[in-house]
């Protein structure tokens, strides 16, 4: 029981783990992309167009090309939507909050059109499928089914959340120990010194907006494939792009606190199935949960009020270089 | 080293929409000298300096390097023809350790490696006598330690040309002092260096050569043994101006303000002003000096109504109907409303005594907004003001209607006191109010306060500059750390001695960073 709540708590931080990593990498550059739900959402859907279009296409699908076109998909899609949102706010300085509004908007409202009605085009009975691909991205290591609880703990998602979990621990090192993270930090921090160190601004905050922005669009993406097996339903991820942005601040712009943070919010976020007799209005207020607790982290860093743990200085500013 | 030209400007030219901020300027720096740069506010030393160090590219013009032209777009071209900036506003980043921040924007060497940078910013501080711990956070250090920084980047990057921004504004006189003896060390190491002040002593004192600019136009260039302070100020301004500042006797002076025992703390308990207590006279300019930050702000502060005091009474007597106000924990509205009339030069022009996005005249309306009879805006009574205050005070703008943040500092800080000296207060307090002012704006201003003075206005004058505070106060009180070390009468007292009481109390924190 113990080991299933874990397991289904990290199952659930998967996806809110990539948004919340796209995201850190975003921010430290000084771009606050409210889009990521939207991107997130875009991700997931241009994964399952892909991967629906390829299993149509031919007799045979390959594994390889399973796994790789619906990826390649996602990453274009959630891609684009981060460059459109990177070119509204630093080539022409949008401000950063409604762009951001505007790009969830319109990612949402991509998703329900193209998901909900891919099915009606290709003539299916309501109910767009992707077996197929689903099951390759399930795809766990073999050996985890006898190793019991710790293979259950550790051994038992697809390839995904391994990915996840990696690209944090990644973008934890490089904003730390690389000169490109020094770099991106001071860019998020103070765009003018930056400029004045010979930093490229609108470059860096073009890569990491962007590769950010690629980054939530595969929380979707495992969304589709892996949590709910290959399907789509409108609206289907509910509010988990918020829940990302929630837990920026929960790990206090730190992806490596982003994994805990994501696989506790996991649990928070179904803590109500583990909890038996709940009506509808008790469980609302489980899924509260999350967000008591964002605030409650946001009160404790500000009242104890240390630089470090501060949002990059400069976040959701536009940088202009000749302006006096 | 010979006298050969490392950097040469040639017919450099540079407009920012309609106003020429820079026209047809030529001039050269040698290795191995010092040159200042000398100028009235808005005669585009900076603006120039920053095309040098690639910030703003010239409309116009030439860059020599060693004889060798060169285009400088950024400021990672300017670093690689080994020119660093220290600029007025440093452009340090808060989070970082001192070293993080020298190191940022280098991608010559092979490996990322702070460890090897620290070393290196140690080695560099030792050659040339800086103290400076690596490893400390920016937003932990003074102001004169950021300073140090900036400068140690520039020489980390083996830049041979440095161009310092007002350095000595921030810096206290000890300190100017010590860093006018780092770069006679650096100049004797062969740098260039280019230096742009306002105060014509440390021009005279620490520069081989002098170039003035005025309103964008170069004046010419003199060598500084050559010149002197009344030569030097007239090519800088056009026009003969009186060095002396006036000063009147007071005149029937009363007693308007009784500060006594005031105290405040801030919100993590640290103590900013510790049992502070003096009184203010009408008629006469108190003056208060003291190290940036000893507790100057939070007493005006206090005053205004804007802090809240731990302990300590401020009664005012009001001299129409003569009766003792407390203003203690009174709020700004309710001490306007008790006739009590307190007007404040915040230190932060724009942060809290102007709105940057709203023009002159809405700017005047937001001391005069309440006045109206109906509840529509009267635009003309503020309108009239604004235009005489353009006319007094030769503010530079394009009409009442340009949004105050689009014009220049100096500009910015007229309008400011302009506006609160219409009120014709009783008590008036000005916090540096010469800022940043060049000489012209700044005796405008003198005589601003010496006008309230003699209306018999208490006037509450908080300057950074020893000389003159000398020359325009009556009497000087001394702060340091949050207390009064003295009050003293102007007209004895010397530098020295003001220098002295700044410094007297020393804090235990301090000790321990080895300052003395």
């Amino acid at each position: 029981m113990f080991f299933t709540i874990i397991n289904n708590a990290i199952v659930q931080g998967i996806p809110l783990l990539f948004g919340s990593t796209g995201e850190i990498l975003t921010e430290k550059s000084g771009n606050l992309n409210l889009g990521i739900p939207g991107i997130m959402y875009m991700g997931g859907c241009a994964g399952i167009m892909g991967a629906y279009i390829y299993e149509n296409s031919t007799q045979t699908p390959s594994a390889a090309l399973c796994i790789i076109i619906p990826l390649l998909c996602s990453l274009v899609g959630s891609g684009l939507l981060a460059l459109i949102y990177s070119f509204l706010t630093i080539t022409l300085r949008a401000n950063q909050n409604v762009t951001g509004l505007a790009i969830t908007t319109f990612g949402t409202g991509f998703g329900d059109f193209f998901g909900g009605s891919l099915t009606k085009l290709m003539g299916n009975n309501g109910n767009i499928s992707v077996k197929l691909t689903s099951d390759y991205y399930k795809t766990t290591l073999p050996f985890a089914e006898d190793l019991g609880w710790f293979g259950k703990l550790f051994f038992s998602y697809g390839f995904l959340a391994y990915v996840a979990v990696i690209t944090a621990i990644i973008c934890a090192w490089f904003l730390k120990r690389t000169r490109a993270g020094l770099h991106l930090r001071a860019v998020g921090e103070n765009p003018a010194t930056a400029d004045a160190a010979g930093i490229n601004v609108t470059k860096y905050k073009y890569l990491a907006t962007t590769i950010g922005g690629m980054i939530a669009g595969l929380g979707g993406l495992y969304f589709i494939m892996d949590y709910i097996g290959g399907s789509w339903t409108n609206g289907g991820m509910g509010d988990r792009g918020w829940l990302a942005i929630a837990i920026v601040i929960f790990a206090i712009w730190r992806p490596n606190l982003a994994i805990l943070g994501s696989f506790i919010f996991g649990g928070l976020y179904i803590a109500y199935s583990y909890t038996s007799g709940l009506g509808r209005a008790a469980s609302a207020i489980f899924n509260m949960l999350p967000y008591v607790v964002t605030i409650i982290v946001l009160i404790i860093t500000s009242m104890r009020n240390k630089k470090e743990n501060q949002p990059p200085q400069s976040l959701g500013l536009p940088y202009f270089r000749e302006e006096r | 080293m010979s006298q050969n030209a490392a950097i040469e400007l040639r017919n450099i030219t540079k407009t920012f929409g309609s106003v020429v901020a820079n026209k047809n300027i030529s001039l050269t720096v040698n290795r191995g000298e010092i040159l200042s740069i000398l100028g009235e506010n808005g005669s585009g030393k900076t603006t120039l300096m920053n095309m040098i160090s690639g910030i703003y590219f010239p409309d116009e013009g030439q860059i020599f390097i060693d004889g060798k032209e060169v285009v400088i777009r950024s400021p990672k071209d300017a670093f690689e023809h080994k020119i660093g900036m220290i600029h007025q506003h440093f452009k340090l980043v808060d989070v970082f350790t001192a070293s993080e921040n020298i190191i940022l924007g280098l991608e010559d060497e092979k490996r990322f490696d702070l460890k090897a940078a620290e070393k290196k910013v140690r080695e560099i501080s030792e050659k040339y006598g800086f103290s400076l711990d690596p490893t400390k956070k920016v937003y932990e250090m003074s102001v004169s330690e950021k300073q140090t920084v900036e400068i140690v980047r520039v020489l980390y990057r083996e830049a041979d040309i440095l161009i310092l921004d007002e350095p000595t504004a921030v810096l206290t006189p000890q300190e100017a002092k010590r860093l006018f003896e780092i770069l006679r060390r650096m100049r004797d190491d062969g740098k260039a260096i280019i230096i742009i002040t306002h105060k014509l002593h440390e021009v005279l004192s620490l520069s081989d050569r002098v170039s003035v600019l005025r309103k964008g136009e170069y004046i010419g260039t003199v060598k500084t043994s050559e010149t002197d302070e009344k030569s030097l100020t007239e090519m800088m301004v056009g026009k003969k101006i009186e060095l002396n500042i006036e000063r009147a006797e007071p005149c029937n002076p009363q007693e308007r303000l009784l500060v006594s025992g005031v105290s405040c703390v801030n919100r993590e308990g640290v103590t900013l002003l510790n049992n502070v207590s003096f009184t203010a006279r009408s008629g006469e300019i108190l003056g208060i000096a003291g190290i940036a930050g000893s507790g100057q702000r939070e007493l005006l502060e206090a005053i205004a109504g804007l802090q809240k005091l731990y302990g300590g009474d401020i009664v005012y007597n009001d001299p129409k109907t003569g009766k003792k106000e407390n203003l203690r924990d009174k709020t700004p509205l309710q001490i306007r409303e008790m006739g009590v009339r307190l007007s404040f030069v915040p230190e932060d022009r724009l942060g809290m005594g102007l709105v940057g996005n709203m023009d002159i005249v809405d700017n005047m309306m937001l001391r005069s907004y309440r006045r109206g009879k109906t509840f529509l805006l009267e635009r003309k009574a503020p309108k009239n003001l604004a235009e005489e205050i353009i006319k007094q005070l030769e503010v530079v703008t394009p009409g009442v209607s340009t949004p105050v943040r689009r014009l220049s500092g100096g500009n910015v800080q007229k309008v400011l006191v302009g506006r609160e000296i219409s009120s014709s207060p009783t008590v008036l307090m000005a916090a540096y109010p010469v800022r940043g002012l060049d000489i012209n704006s700044s005796y405008i201003i003198y005589n601003l306060l010496n006008e309230q003075k003699k209306r018999g206005t208490a006037v509450i004058f908080v300057g950074e500059d020893l000389d003159v505070l000398i020359e325009l106060c009556d009497r000087i009180l001394v702060l340091c750390a949050g207390q009064v070390s003295g009050i003293v009468d102007a007209r004895k007292v010397t530098k020295e001695e003001i220098g002295l009481m700044m410094t007297k109390i020393k804090t235990g924190g301090e000790n321990k960073n080895g300052k003395e």
